[in-house]
């Protein structure tokens, strides 16, 4: 079978374009399209926000910050960890997101709840517990690890540029102190405390 | 006594205007790219004033400039030629503000006459304050311009050699190269247009397109080819390989840094700003406007002729300085034959609207403001449209650069000089 060849034609300059005068003056009358549409939206102080409509006719610039893009719901940002309805960490130091934490950047010291406390021997909490976030790599590990829903990343925050390293040494009252991007500082999971008819959990009164 | 205050005004004026060339062009060129590429430009900088943010639409970038390059380091390479390197910048900045001096920016000037309508014998009067609005009229004039411009190639060659930086030497020589070529072209594309005018003056350049018509439509190839050949002279894109940063670094001025840098920076734009006023001179017809002459707004459907003195006196006599009323001039007009153009102009009368003419007289002063305020207009448009050139179009090769100045702008050039001189020959044969 011979190959079939199509011979393409070679597109030639054309006068206009060879002068390159007709070309200029093209290019020319686009850029000046643009010009005065542009300064048009800037007197007018009237342009579209390209992180609504991207597609916008006109200048395109998002004046950062001041106008920011919304991060996607499910982002992960800097870390906070969830409060109990008491306003205690939700966190029970079990050990898991310091464990699936590939960059090793979670410290947590646990602790026994005091004797007569209704959760001693259920729970533990975490007498320290510290992010190094210039070591984290925000791979969302801990998030998924962590069997409280104790530990979240939708903060919406991504980490703020600090002067010092002490600083980017998050202990627990720092961690807490992030709200999500909504605003919130407990997370939407209903939390059941041991004791309470629901919970799910091996109970000492109701037995198995 | 008068001569040298006029001429320091006058210097003090421009050197004045351009000063503020350098920082506003910056913010110009800035605010006009941003505009270009949908972008919003320089807006940042702000100076605190009772609590509000002064931000003027992103000038006061061009003032951190400033302070910016004033308080940088001002480092010279340690193997660098001292004094070349120190004077290299200052013989790239002085040509392009040297040559403001032969331009006229603005219609001779007479003193003594501020409040009357322009009459061509004030010229003659004995005693006669006169300020051209000129710095210098010499009798060379345009070539005086060629040799000016040609001198600020030195100033590049010589920054690229003295600053023991081998990029630099390359930008330098590139820069010389260059523009030697394009000197050529740009000289060749002015005979045409000496030819038309008949003088080397400036003045009498611009005086020739005031009565006859603009150098743009005279010589309208010399056009084209001497804004090509400025553009290309100011060494900036599309004809910037002096400076190509992704072949020599930043070329000539790599190791220049702080206000040295801002010389050659602010010479530049100078340099722009001078090529819109050489084009503006000689082939915009200066301060010239469509239907503005010496005398205000004269728009003349029917052509002027020569009148006769005796209908003059006459005519005078009978109506002296006052407004000359629709029908009597018409009439009057009618009644020896001549237009109404040229009755105005003898009798001396301020307003007036007849027949297909339409006259409006001003007072001296304010033709020369109003033709001032013309020549910046515009020497601004032509920068604007520079400017827009240089972002619309991608750097030329060098090559490119060499063919286009040798192969097609001098040939060109040549056959413009040919036509003109073939025309006018035979204009001058059908005259004689």
């Amino acid at each position: 079978m011979t190959a079939r060849t199509k011979v393409m034609k070679k597109p030639l300059r054309t006068l206009g374009d060879q002068s390159y005068l007709v070309e200029l003056v093209k290019g020319l009358g686009l850029t000046l399209k643009h010009f005065f549409k542009g300064t048009q939206q800037m007197v007018a102080n009237s342009y579209a926000n390209p992180a609504e409509d991207p597609f916008a006719e006109g200048i395109a610039t998002l004046e950062y910050p001041e106008v920011k893009r919304a991060y996607p719901e499910r982002w992960r940002g800097v870390h906070r960890l969830t409060h109990r309805e008491d306003g205690s960490p939700r966190c029970v130091a079990c050990l898991c997101c310091s464990t699936a934490c590939p960059a090793q950047c979670i410290y947590i010291k646990p602790a026994e709840y005091p004797a007569g406390d209704k959760r001693r021997g259920y729970e533990r909490f975490p007498e320290e517990f510290v992010i190094d976030e210039l070591r984290c790599i925000f791979c969302g590990y801990c998030v998924e690890a962590c069997p409280c829903d104790a530990i979240r990343m939708d903060t919406g925050m991504h980490m703020t540029a600090l002067d010092n390293r002490a600083s980017f040494i998050f202990d627990k009252e720092k961690l807490m102190s992030i709200p999500s991007q909504h605003g919130e500082f407990k997370s939407e999971n209903p939390r059941h405390e041991p004791g309470d008819p629901s919970h799910p959990g091996i109970d000492r009164l109701r037995g198995h | 006594m008068l001569f040298w205050v006029q001429a320091l005004v006058k210097v003090g004026i421009i050197v004045g205007i351009l000063a503020q060339v350098g920082a506003i062009l910056l913010w110009v060129e800035r605010k006009q790219s941003a505009m270009m590429q949908d972008r919003m430009g320089p807006n940042r900088a702000f100076i605190p004033l009772f609590g509000r943010k002064i931000r003027a639409a992103g000038l006061i970038h061009s003032i951190a400039d400033g302070i910016k390059m004033v308080w940088k380091e001002d480092w010279r390479p340690p193997k660098a030629d001292k004094w070349l390197y120190a004077a290299a910048p200052i013989i790239s900045i002085v040509p392009p503000l040297c040559l403001f001096a032969v331009i006229p920016f603005g219609p001779t000037l007479h003193l003594n006459h501020l409040r009357e309508m322009y009459q061509a014998s004030w010229t003659a009067e004995a005693g006669a304050r006169v300020v051209p609005l000129q710095i210098a009229d010499l009798d060379v004039g345009i070539l005086f311009i060629f040799a000016v411009a040609g001198a600020g190639v030195i100033g590049a060659a010589l920054a690229g050699w003295s600053s023991d930086n081998k990029f630099s030497l390359l930008g330098g020589l590139r820069a010389a190269s260059q523009m030697v070529s394009y000197e050529v072209a740009m000289g060749l594309s002015l005979v045409g247009a000496f030819m038309v005018y008949q003088s080397p003056r400036i003045g009498e350049m611009v005086d020739w397109q005031v009565d006859h018509v603009w150098g743009i439509f005279a010589q309208p190839l010399a056009f084209v080819l001497f804004a090509t050949a400025a553009i290309a002279e100011t060494k900036r894109v599309p004809f910037d390989v002096p400076e190509g940063e992704s072949e020599v670094v930043a070329g000539y001025f790599t190791e220049y840094s702080g206000l040295k840098f801002g010389m050659f920076a602010a010479g530049e734009l100078v340099e722009v700003c001078t090529a819109g006023a050489i084009l503006t001179t000689v082939f915009l017809g200066g301060w010239h406007m469509p239907f503005l002459t010496q005398r205000g707004v004269e728009v003349m459907i029917s052509a002027g002729r020569a009148l006769d003195p005796e209908v003059v006196s006459a005519f005078v006599a009978q109506h002296g300085d006052k407004m000359v009323g629709f029908d009597a001039a018409a009439e009057l007009a009618q009644q020896h034959a001549v237009t109404a153009r040229d009755l105005l102009t003898h009798c001396g009368s301020s307003f007036a609207h007849l027949g297909t003419s339409f006259v409006w007289h001003w007072p001296h002063w304010a033709v020369v403001a109003v033709g001032a305020g013309n020549f910046l207009l515009k020497v601004l448009l032509l920068v604007f449209l520079q400017l827009q050139i240089r972002w619309t179009l991608p750097r030329f090769r060098y090559d490119q650069i060499m063919k286009l100045g040798w192969r097609v702008l001098l040939p060109a050039a040549l056959v413009n000089v040919l036509a003109t001189g073939t025309i006018l020959l035979f204009l001058q044969a059908g005259r004689a």
